[in-house]
Formats: C-alpha cells, structure tokens, sequence
C-alpha cells in the first residue's frame, strides 16, 4: 500500500483508458501523456497500460507500506526518497516506511509515478482510470491508502528505454479534421502560421488557446470527437479536447492531433506557446 | 429503401468518419443503425459512435484510409441484405412534482400553459435517440412539441440532480447523474439510465425511442428504493424495423 502524505494538487490514478463504451458517452480517459506513462511502466518492468499516477504541477508526497520497485517520467521537478534527491527515468527500489516527495515540476505539467505492478485501484468498465462517477475519487486526497502490491525482487535490468521527450518543442503534428475544409482561406492561413498559447482553462476534459480564430457560422449536428479533436466555437475560439472529454460535439472538427502532439501538448503549462502543423 | 449517398472523412490515423446527409431524419438514423451493426460484425473495429447524422469508426491501429474506406462502401452497397436491428422503446417514468421540478411553474407561466398542459405536451411523444454524448447515458431526443421549445436559463445551475429531466431548445432530456447544467427543469426520473455496476452499464442505445409518462411522488419514491435495490425493471416494448 501507499499512503498520501500530500495529494499534490490534482493527481489521478490512470491507465490507457476505458475502451468500448463512447456509444454510451463514455469518456476514454487515461494518462494525458501515454508516452510518459508507458516509458515509467517499462522501467518497472509493467506492461505499458499498468496504472499510474499521474501527477499536475505540483506531485505529492507518498509513504510506501511495503517493498517495491518504482520509476517517475514525464514533467518532474526535485524528486526526493527519504530526503535525497533522485532521478527521474530511473528506476529505484522503495522499502516500508521510505518517503517519496515529488515536488514542483520545473518542465513538463505532469508526472507519471509507476510502480511494480502498477496500482490496484477499483476497475470499472475495464478501466482503472479515474473519471467521476465512475469512480469514487476524482483525484487524490490527504490520507488515502493506495493498494499496491509488495514487490521484493531485484530492480529490472536495465533493458534500452526510449529517450523522454522533449516538452520544450512547440509543434503539434496535426491531421485536417472532418470540416477543416470548411474554414475560409484565412483561417486555414492562421492556423498554419499562428502561434497560440495554453489558456488558464486547461485540464483532462480539455485545452483552451488564448488566440481566437475569425468567428464564423458554421455549425454540424452533433458528432463523434475524439482526444486531439480541435474544435472551433462560433467565437473563433479553439478548445482542443483531451483525454476526459465528452464524446460527441457540435462544433466544427478543424485539426485532429496526432497522439504524439497530445502527450506533449499535456506537458503543456498555462502560457506556452504552440504551433500546429499539418 | 433509397440508398444514401455517404461521405468518407478522415479523422486522424486511427479513425474514419461516415456522414449522411445533414438531417435531423429517422430514415437516416434507421440506416446508421443497421449499418453500424454491420460493420460491427464484418470489419476489425474497436468502437463505433453513432450520432444523428454520421457514424464513426475507431479501429486499434493506424488504417489506411483509402482501402478502408473501399471496404466499408462495399459493405454499404449490399447492406440491405442484412437483418433488421432489434430497437426499444423505453418507458421512462418522471415525477413532474415541483419538488423536483423546480422551473416547472415558470416555464408554465412564460409559456402560457398550465403545468398539466406541459406535462401532457411532455408526455405525448415517442422520442427518438439521435446521440448518446455529454455525459455517460446522456440521450439527445428528438421528437419535442414545438410549443415547448424554450431557450436555456441564462444562468447555469452548478449542480443538477441525477435523474433530473429539462428542456433547453429544441432538446428534452435526462440528467443521467449530477452535473451543471443550464437546462429549464421540469421533472425528476427515478430510473437510472447509466450505472457502472451493470453489465450493459446503458441498456439504450443510438436508435431506440423513449416515452416518458408521469407518476407521482409516493411512485418515485418507491421507484427510487427499487432502483437503489436493483429490482426495477424499466418497462420496453420491441420494435421491428
């Protein structure tokens, strides 16, 4: 078990998601960041879809009840085990009693902390992701026990693991949605060689940008979205939806982003810039 | 029946979007439904979103869109061979008390109605499921009387009871769980339309019908006990296409 010492300031336990249930309006969920949390999975020695913790800004701080091997990538900050600095992409051995404080992250928005095995909260609908009200919590809170499972055996060899991303890069890679060819010429102008930045109203539903396309008047009925799905209000405003949005939408599709483009666009704070290309 | 003519949309790597013409049309939905079930049989896809007009694909892995979109017109052209799909009408019970429905009075008076006039304008349709979206069992019905169309509050309500059933526009609706919300409330349903516990967790799908009919407040309140309890059974009858 883990017990939350801090819960950080919204930290979440995810998978890869709930698959088989968005024609019931089921959102998919997941880690916002898959590449992440797949690369913490591999150096514990989980496969890739194992539970995770991901982490927003601020990580937690964590007390292990028992033996076991863990690994934290993506967005980190100063990460210390009983008071010493350690290493993210690197997997370390944790034994009952011992401390973990994830700190500020000082790159990317969120971290992933995996441990052996991955952790053992409620599956529902196939799922361990955290998605309220199919889950009880939709984020952790001061004192929750995490079930994990005790790990005693040696740390996994060190096998070749793929280089974590740079979250620094601005480009998106992007697919023309399903009415990109709707938008005038100068707004397939501006998209192409804006450059926009991460609005304040960003989280697991989705990311807002603070530039505004022209307005337009268009409209679609109702229809299927996706995660990565950018979507155009009749304001010119862009919501780019992520990995807890809804299913259907109706507002124009004009970008569908690449499932790199989302892991890196959730590195991404409040500010940053971004580009899209496609 | 007429076939379509459909439009293919690519929509990333990993899915391919079926539109039919832009209409708000049962003929239309009827034909996303059958041949939604028959991709489901026939082609390697991991899920399907109907909705009013178009039908989307997602498969596990990058497709390449031209072949794919070959197979998928090959299988509508020969489509109507197929079996006809087992549809639903649900029979949704709603306490249009004002308890729980807290606009009722308000949406009566600016409308020019009396409550039972709305509730038998509300109660007289057999709605259609165009889309289930927003929410987890959260049903788009068409099929709404023109005379109770009314636009949503200005204010949105941050929290909205389960269960709790609303007009906002051309729209009717049941809030399957709390949420904000913006809808005009004229009513609560005991039922649950989604619960994770059950295995469908959403017995409704795309396609069916939905007819509310009204009950009072001892009957939600017994309703509510038996559907706490699990012993509800929400009444249907079978429609064949």
């Amino acid at each position: 078990m883990i017990k939350v010492l801090e819960p950080g300031l919204f930290s979440t336990i995810q998978d890869l998601g709930r698959k088989g249930y968005r024609d019931k309006g089921v959102p998919l969920s997941g880690a916002m960041d898959s590449h992440s949390a797949a690369l913490a999975n591999t150096l514990v020695g989980n496969p890739e879809g194992a539970a995770v913790m991901e982490t927003t800004m601020t990580g937690p701080k964590l007390q292990f009840d028992g033996e076991t091997v863990f690994a934290i990538t993506g967005g980190s900050g100063s990460l210390m085990l009983n008071g010493e600095e350690i290493q993210p992409v690197r997997a370390y051995k944790a034994k009952r009693g011992d401390i973990l404080d994830m700190g500020r992250s000082n790159n990317g928005l969120r971290a992933y902390l995996a441990v052996r095995k991955g952790f053992r909260t409620v599956e529902v609908l196939g799922s361990r992701s955290w998605y309220v009200p199919l889950t009880p919590s939709s984020h952790l809170k001061k004192g929750d026990i995490l079930p994990v499972e005790v790990y005693s055996g040696e740390l996994p060899k060190s096998r070749r693991v793929p280089k974590p991303v740079d979250f620094s890069k601005k480009r998106l890679k992007a697919c023309k949605g399903p009415e990109f060819t709707l938008l005038s010429t100068q707004q397939q102008r501006q998209l192409k060689t804006g450059i926009f930045t991460v609005a304040k109203e960003n989280n697991r539903m989705a990311c807002q940008l603070n530039e505004n396309l022209l307005p337009h008047e268009m409209s679609i009925l109702t229809s299927a979205t996706l995660p990565g799905t950018v979507q155009l209000t009749p304001a010119g405003k862009m919501i780019i939806l992520m990995r807890d949005a809804q299913t259907t939408g109706g507002y124009p599709r004009i970008l569908q982003l690449e499932e790199e483009a989302i892991c890196l666009l959730a590195q991404k704070h409040t500010g940053e810039e971004i580009m899209f290309s496609f | 029946m007429d076939k379509f003519k459909l439009e293919y949309k690519s929509f990333g790597d990993h899915a391919l979007l079926i539109q039919w013409p832009r209409l708000v049309d049962e003929s239309i939905l009827t034909d996303i439904i059958s041949f939604n079930e028959l991709i489901k049989q026939q082609l390697d896809v991991q899920e399907t979103v109907p909705a009013y007009n178009s039908l989307l694909l997602i498969f596990d892995t990058e497709t390449v869109l031209a072949k794919m979109i070959k197979e998928v017109n090959n299988l509508y052209k020969g489509h109507y061979k197929s079996d006809p799909v087992e549809r639903k009408r649900w029979q949704i019970p709603v306490c249009y008390d004002t308890e729980f429905g807290i606009d009722l009075e308000d949406f009566a008076f600016q409308k020019k109605l009396s409550v039972e006039d709305v509730i038998k304008l509300h109660t007289e349709p057999v709605y259609t499921i165009y889309a289930i979206g927003f929410l987890p069992g959260f049903m788009y019905l068409g099929g709404l009387n023109k005379t109770l169309h009314h636009p949503r509050r200005k204010e949105p309500r941050l929290k909205i009871p389960r269960g709790s059933v609303g007009i906002g526009g051309e729209q009717t609706g049941v809030y399957p769980q709390e949420s904000p919300g913006g809808w005009n409330i004229i009513g609560n349903s005991p039922i649950r339309i989604f619960n994770p516990e059950n295995q469908p967790p959403c017995g409704v799908n795309v396609g069916d019908q939905v007819q509310f009919y009204s009950i009072d407040k001892p009957t939600h309140e017994l309703f509510t006990i038996q559907v706490e309890s699990g012993i509800f059974q929400l009444k249907t009858l079978e429609l064949n296409d």
